[in-house]
């Protein structure tokens, strides 16, 4: 089974992940690519500790997880995948070679230097650049928090107004 | 109240309320606001607890928000709603620098009821106290289905 999300999200693992989507699809593992928590004993404890006890945490660098990624689309159980920032998916994409099809802006906060895209998204302008450039190169790009709001298309997220 | 407008009631600058309050309760919307509300409904003491909401804020800015409002109050005690949620996961961080604070996670109305209604200045005491009301509180009751046949079998 492939993995069902791959998920761009600054608050990593929180509620609507274990919950919002994890309970409607039936997620058993989640593939956390972050190098700050990937160096960090104590961060992956904290991650690991905020998830039920049917579902594992793997984590990974983020130059690591591309060669990951065949055997967690190979486990029969689904899983997520997540990482923080637009740079870390655009590095994945980039290195995963066409495997990952479609991403899920879940949550990109408030921060200096971002537009407010919807609620939960805020963008610099690099980061509107650097995700046309993922969706150019083939990848469908949408921004949806939860299962049940409407995924809206990075073209309508970009456009003017948008907010 | 619209999420966004509980966001900037429960976050805002607040600098006149901090005397009695003795703890944080952070979770997700309008949930800390909602269960002060009635804590203030039921006894009178809503004041004693501060809210604070996720909504809107990466984990930087939740930890950043929770340790200001520890700072101006002097509590030690934090209630959240969800153990996996993002507040929990920001308290669980600051635990690392702030030994003396206390987190409580899956926290609900009898709980906060039942701290409330503690005696100030034991309130970790009073916690550990309130913990077993708060488990204790959660129950199912099921209508038991009449017999239609009248007892007879």
């Amino acid at each position: 089974m492939p993995i069902e999300l791959y998920r761009i999200d600054d608050r990593l693992i929180h509620g609507q992940v274990v919950v919002g989507w994890g309970q409607p699809l039936s997620l058993r593992f989640i593939v956390l690519v972050d190098d700050e928590v990937a160096s960090s004993d104590w961060e992956q404890e904290l991650y690991r500790m905020g998830v039920p006890p049917e579902m594992n945490v793997f984590f990974h660098s983020v130059d690591d997880a591309a060669s990951a990624l065949a055997g967690y689309n190979d486990d029969s159980r689904a899983g997520v995948l997540l990482v923080g920032d637009v740079d870390s998916m655009a590095r994945l994409v980039e290195a995963s070679n066409g495997n990952i099809r479609r991403i899920n802006i879940g949550g990109i906060h408030h921060a200096p230097g971002r537009t407010p895209r919807l609620r939960y998204v805020f963008l610099s302008p690099s980061e509107e650049k650097t995700l046309r450039d993922i969706e150019r190169s083939g990848v469908e790009v949408t921004a949806r928090d939860v299962p049940g709001a409407e995924a809206v298309p990075l073209e309508d997220l970009l456009s003017p107004g948008s907010a | 109240m619209t999420t966004e407008q509980a966001s900037d009631f429960q976050n805002s600058d607040r600098s006149d309320d901090a005397v009695g309050v003795r703890a944080i309760v952070a979770g997700h919307g309008t949930f800390a606001v909602g269960v002060i509300s009635a804590v203030q409904q039921i006894t009178g003491r809503g004041n004693i607890f501060v809210p604070v909401t996720n909504s809107g804020l990466c984990l930087t800015d939740i930890e950043n928000c929770i340790g200001a409002e520890l700072d101006r109050t002097g509590a030690r005690v934090l209630f959240t709603d969800l153990p996996a949620g993002s507040c929990t996961m920001a308290v669980r961080r600051m635990l690392r620098t702030r030994g003396d604070v206390v987190l409580v996670t899956g926290a609900n109305l009898p709980l906060l009821l039942d701290f409330a209604m503690q005696d100030e200045g034991h309130d970790i005491d009073a916690l550990r106290a309130s913990l077993e009301r708060g488990r204790a509180s959660i129950m199912m009751h099921e209508q038991v289905a009449p017999n239609v046949n009248g007892g007879k079998s």
